[in-house]
């Protein structure tokens, strides 16, 4: 099966500096991948090229078989930025009413998206009055309208309480088993056991990328955590010879 | 272009207004007491009322929708919503129409109200009271239009209130309100006949006396045109892309 991303040699620079050094990576389809890695690790630029908002210096960025940003593609992937990108002066509902309205999708949509980030009860609270939790399940609410084939989210878990976290991981398994394809990223490292794949990225490079089990194996490490910091040591080892 | 989704971004544009009454109640407020002020001003010379009054209805609007559409844009910029929107199947053409549509909505309240006010009770007099009203329209959305050009070269919202006295001031100045513009010095002549409100102004001006004649319909040509071109450049400035 072809993957639903394939990054290939993906350079782009921000504010005169390269933030991602060559990037290869590929993205099976119908499967949670976790983009993980720290704070500045080029993660939300990533993304970015994927859902084409970034101006990328070289490389290329291929998406359901399509290059990153064509205009069919506006339809069929749902982006989360890391920022709730919703209008604060409007409330849950009249938010979702009108990204559906540009999306082409009516109001059921918007019930069932309320519905699947728990949202139900404050239909009619302006944005303003929401919580950061709710703002970010508001935002992602919008990602999901039209029900896309894949889902970029940008730290969507950010803040949220364990009980939310794992229902919404919940819902992700659930779109990925409806044929979704995942791109979920965090800076938490234990939310990496919830992912099919991973894709470790450190300094704008990909560090390792693998199954859960495999990067245990790979790292003889325990848990997910410590084969982050192995991966790292042995990269800096690799770097310094 | 889809029609389905500007109008959907007009009645957006429009809730987010319906949620903010404070500024519904400046926006219909501040001309009205404006228009009273000029005419007490003027108390002792109702004929300097009668000249100003209908420019002065008719560029309100402008000046409003300018500021409004820099601040709005501005903060679709900053807070992640255009670039939310631009991932999305919507045309940046669609996004301009729904505001000049939300916009022109707001203006043709506005311009009504000071409309009442005007003829009703501070009794101003023309004939072409609709022309009036239409005009201020018109220069809403070419307030509008150039509000949201200038909103692209705004980072911070301290930039974009000061491209009010920057933008719009000397437009003002020089547009012929102040001072009839072939009184002016050479130079302030050749600035003014490249500033849209000049147009805007002389359009107006012509109504109020009655004389609605070809250089009317040139000056309506050139507010359309200007307002068309500056949507344009608008458009440009909102890349799908950015660095």
């Amino acid at each position: 099966m072809d993957p639903a991303i394939s990054v290939r040699g993906l350079h782009v620079v921000r504010g005169g500096r390269e933030v991602l050094h060559g990037i290869d990576v590929d993205l099976a389809a119908g499967r949670i991948t976790g983009l993980l890695g720290p704070s500045g690790s080029g993660k939300t630029t990533l993304m970015r090229a994927i859902v084409g908002a970034q101006v990328v210096e070289s490389g290329d960025v291929t998406v359901l078989g399509l290059p990153a940003g064509s205009p069919v593609l506006r339809s069929r992937v749902g982006y989360q930025t890391q920022a709730p990108s919703v209008y604060p002066d409007l409330t849950v509902t009249e938010n979702l009413g009108y990204f559906a309205a540009i999306l082409g999708s009516g109001s059921a949509q918007v019930v069932d998206a309320i519905a699947t980030v728990g949202l139900g009860g404050l239909e009619r609270q302006l944005a303003s009055t929401l919580s950061g939790g709710e703002l970010a399940r508001l935002s992602l609410a919008a990602a999901l309208l039209n029900g896309p084939e894949l889902l970029v989210l940008d730290e969507p878990t950010v803040g949220l309480d364990p009980v939310l976290r794992r229902d919404l991981w919940e819902t992700f398994h659930r779109l990925a088993a409806d044929g979704a394809t995942l791109l979920v990223s965090s800076h938490v490292m234990d939310e990496a056991d919830r992912c099919d794949d991973l894709v470790l990225i450190r300094e704008g490079a990909v560090l390792a990328s693998g199954t859960p089990a495999e990067l245990l194996e790979q790292t003889g490490a325990r848990e997910l955590g410590a084969a982050f910091l192995a991966l790292v040591d042995g990269a800096e080892r690799g770097g310094s010879r | 272009m889809s029609p389905g989704r500007s109008w959907a971004t007009a009645l957006r544009v429009l809730r987010q207004l319906r949620h903010d009454p404070r500024t519904i109640a400046l926006l219909l407020a501040v001309p009205c007491v404006l228009q009273v002020l000029v005419h007490e001003l003027f108390a002792g010379r109702p004929q300097v009322f009668q000249s100003l009054g209908v420019p002065l209805l008719g560029l309100f609007p402008f000046v409003a929708m300018f500021i409004v559409t820099s601040i709005t844009m501005l903060r679709e910029r900053t807070s992640g919503t255009l670039e939310r929107l631009l991932t999305t199947p919507i045309g940046r053409g669609d996004l301009l129409v729904g505001y000049g549509i939300a916009f022109a909505f707001v203006a043709a309240a506005q311009a009504s109200l000071v409309s009442v006010l005007s003829f009703g009770l501070l009794g101003l007099e023309s004939d072409y009271r609709l022309a009036v009203v239409a005009l201020a329209i018109a220069n809403a959305v070419l307030g509008m239009a150039l509000g949201l050009f200038a909103s692209a070269f705004a980072r911070t919202e301290f930039q974009a209130v000061q491209f009010m006295p920057a933008f719009v001031l000397p437009q003002i100045l020089l547009c012929g309100l102040l001072v009839p513009r072939d009184e002016m010095a050479g130079w302030l002549q050749a600035l003014s006949a490249v500033m849209p409100l000049t147009y805007a102004y002389d359009a107006l001006a012509r109504v109020s006396r009655g004389a609605v004649d070809a250089r009317f319909w040139l000056d309506v040509v050139v507010v359309a045109g200007v307002t068309v071109l500056a949507l344009a450049l608008g458009a440009l400035t909102l890349k799908r892309r950015t660095p």
